[in-house]
């Protein structure tokens, strides 16, 4: 079982739940920027939750696939085409062996999520699949002629339960494509709205800001700039300033973490995030509300709007509780 | 001792610290803090790191819901428990690793310009680098990176002005008051003075990293035939 990338799509990486445990020698966890999306588009296909998946930037690519085989797409919201048929996205879609997936140009939001039944399969490194870009592991982005083994990762769905399912549905296909009849509502899930401001708790230094700075990270706007990427996002537009520099001893930093370099623009670390940084923290971004941030695309605009800890804690408890609930909603459907 | 701060870094981490200083024992005191907390297997906390007098936990939240009190504070409140018996471990006495190093040259371009910088020459750079024994405090920045304790005050220089878009892995660097080793090419701003032929960092072997926190080391000066002999 294995996809043909016919070809790679502007920036598409396998991504996995993420690699942990491995901070201390310095290995950060990578895995998907939006880690919900792949959550969803997993679950859609009966993969365990953590089950490597696509992870397609700004355009998607062009792939076949060998064998019958079980997708969803989640996240942002792309042209899919297998053939001349659209393939709807938060769906589970059945496709005949030797389809032709086609992402396409992504028009909303920035990363597309592609799971394949069994997720994509290969060789761990280090207990995880990611591609981790920046520290060279797990491999690079994908290229045209690459060939990826699908895996026999089992959630939901026994990969003997999952033939039983593309059979039936095949069955009756059109085009070699089998669209589930029911979708899941991307509402809560997916959110690419600029105006939105995103959530964030204050970190260590923000006292050490001067007060228009403190006053701007919650009331101006930043844009994203143009070179950001995986370990993180450049906001400029707004520049803040430390009332006095701080010397600082090189300290645990994670995704979401927002560090102020003396340059001004603040950078927030995302899912290649190092282990350690030596700038000052000032806030971080709320775990419920990174997916929403990997959506902004460069040059987007962001606001950032100050909880508090339990708040943001409290968020997180009711997003785990929604997402086990659909979980199970999703279970049922694909029995 | 300086007292314990538990902090959070964000709502799905927290940061142990042990003080603001950089030294062995505050190093010694967070590896001891990092290793119980690991050994102690705390419900969903998916990561332990230790930095140079921190320890970087990250936990899931939904496994530290109680009554009362947040996510957050359930944790440290068991963290900061573990922490206090916490005895500060004795440093064993283990020999330090030794790491050829070629000095200078094609593999050092750098050291000229850094013992014009201190005032000596470029033999009596490399006698200096060669004759502390450094600690290393942390891994981090890279794969396998270590941040090194000891380097002589007298070889301190400022980070290049520009950054190299390249530093061949194995690199042996000083930047500021730290030295280090680029465990693999990446672009880096540090005074370049020497490579070492050893693989800092390999995913397939085990462990993956060559050095680990809290392990002592030695560079020795090697020359470029050597150095070719053991990059094979």
């Amino acid at each position: 079982m294995s996809i043909e990338v016919l070809a790679p799509g502007l920036l598409t990486t396998v991504q996995d739940g993420g690699r942990f445990g491995h901070a201390a020698i310095g290995v950060g966890t990578a895995g998907a920027m939006d880690a919900v999306a792949l959550r969803l588009a997993n679950a859609l296909v009966g993969n365990a939750a953590d089950a490597a998946g696509l992870e397609c930037t700004l355009r998607g690519p062009r792939l076949r696939f060998a064998h019958d085989v079980l997708i969803a797409l989640t996240g942002a919201a792309a042209d899919a085409r297998c053939g001349d048929r659209a393939v709807p996205a938060w769906r589970p879609v059945a496709l005949r062996a030797g389809s032709e997936l086609a992402i396409g140009t992504i028009r909303r939001g920035a990363r597309a999520y592609l799971a394949v039944g069994g997720g994509i399969g290969g060789a761990r490194v280090l207990g995880s699949r990611s591609r981790d870009l920046n520290a060279e592991l797990g491999g690079a982005a994908l290229r045209a002629g690459e060939v990826l083994p699908i895996g026999t990762d089992d959630g939901a769905l026994s990969p003997a339960a999952r033939a039983s399912l593309l059979g039936r549905w095949l069955r009756q296909a059109r085009d070699g494509v089998a669209a589930a009849p029911w979708s899941i509502d991307p509402g809560p899930w997916f959110d690419a709205d600029p105006a939105r401001p995103l959530r964030a708790v204050v970190g260590t230094h923000f006292a050490h800001l001067d007060a228009a700075s403190r006053r701007a990270l919650f009331d101006a706007a930043f844009r994203i700039g143009a070179d950001s990427n995986r370990v993180g996002l450049r906001l400029e537009g707004t520049r803040l300033a430390l009332e006095e520099p701080l010397e600082l001893v090189s300290e645990g930093v994670v995704p979401g973490t927002v560090q102020l370099p003396p340059s001004g623009d603040p950078i927030v670390l995302m899912a290649e995030a190092p282990t350690v940084g030596g700038y000052p923290r000032i806030a971080h971004v709320i775990e419920v509300d990174r997916p929403r941030l990997a959506q902004r695309r460069p040059g987007e605009r962001v606001r950032f709007v100050e909880v508090s800890l339990g708040e943001a804690q409290t968020r997180y408890l009711e997003r785990e509780r929604a997402l086990a609930a659909l979980d199970r909603t999703i279970r049922e459907r694909l029995q | 001792m300086d007292p314990v701060r538990i902090e959070a870094l964000g709502d799905a981490a927290l940061l142990i610290r042990l003080g603001e200083r950089i030294d062995a024992t505050q190093n010694t005191r967070a590896l001891a803090v990092a290793a119980a907390l690991r050994a102690a297997r705390l419900p969903e906390v998916r990561d332990v790191a230790p930095a140079y007098a921190s320890v970087c936990l990250r936990y899931d939240p939904a496994a530290w819901v109680s009554a009362g009190a947040t996510p957050f504070a359930a944790l440290a409140a068991r963290a900061g428990t573990l922490v206090e018996n916490v005895a500060t471990p004795t440093e064993p006495a283990t020999p330090p690793v030794e790491i050829p190093v070629c000095y200078g040259g094609e593999h050092g371009p750098d050291l000229a310009a850094l013992a014009a910088h201190a005032g000596l020459d470029p033999a009596e750079v490399v006698a200096r680098h060669v004759a502390v024994r450094y600690r290393v405090a942390m891994l981090g920045f890279a794969p396998g990176f270590p941040y090194l304790l000891g380097l002589d005050p007298a070889l301190a220089m400022p980070r290049r002005a520009s950054p190299r878009t390249r530093v061949p892995a194995g690199s042996v660097a000083i930047g500021g008051a730290q030295t280090g080793i680029y465990p693999r090419a990446t672009p880096g701003g540090w005074n370049l003075i020497g490579r070492t032929p050893l693989a800092l960092f390999d995913a397939a072997r085990t462990p993956p990293a060559l050095l680990a926190p809290g392990q002592y080391l030695r560079f020795r000066a090697i020359d470029a035939a050597e150095f070719a002999r053991l990059a094979r």
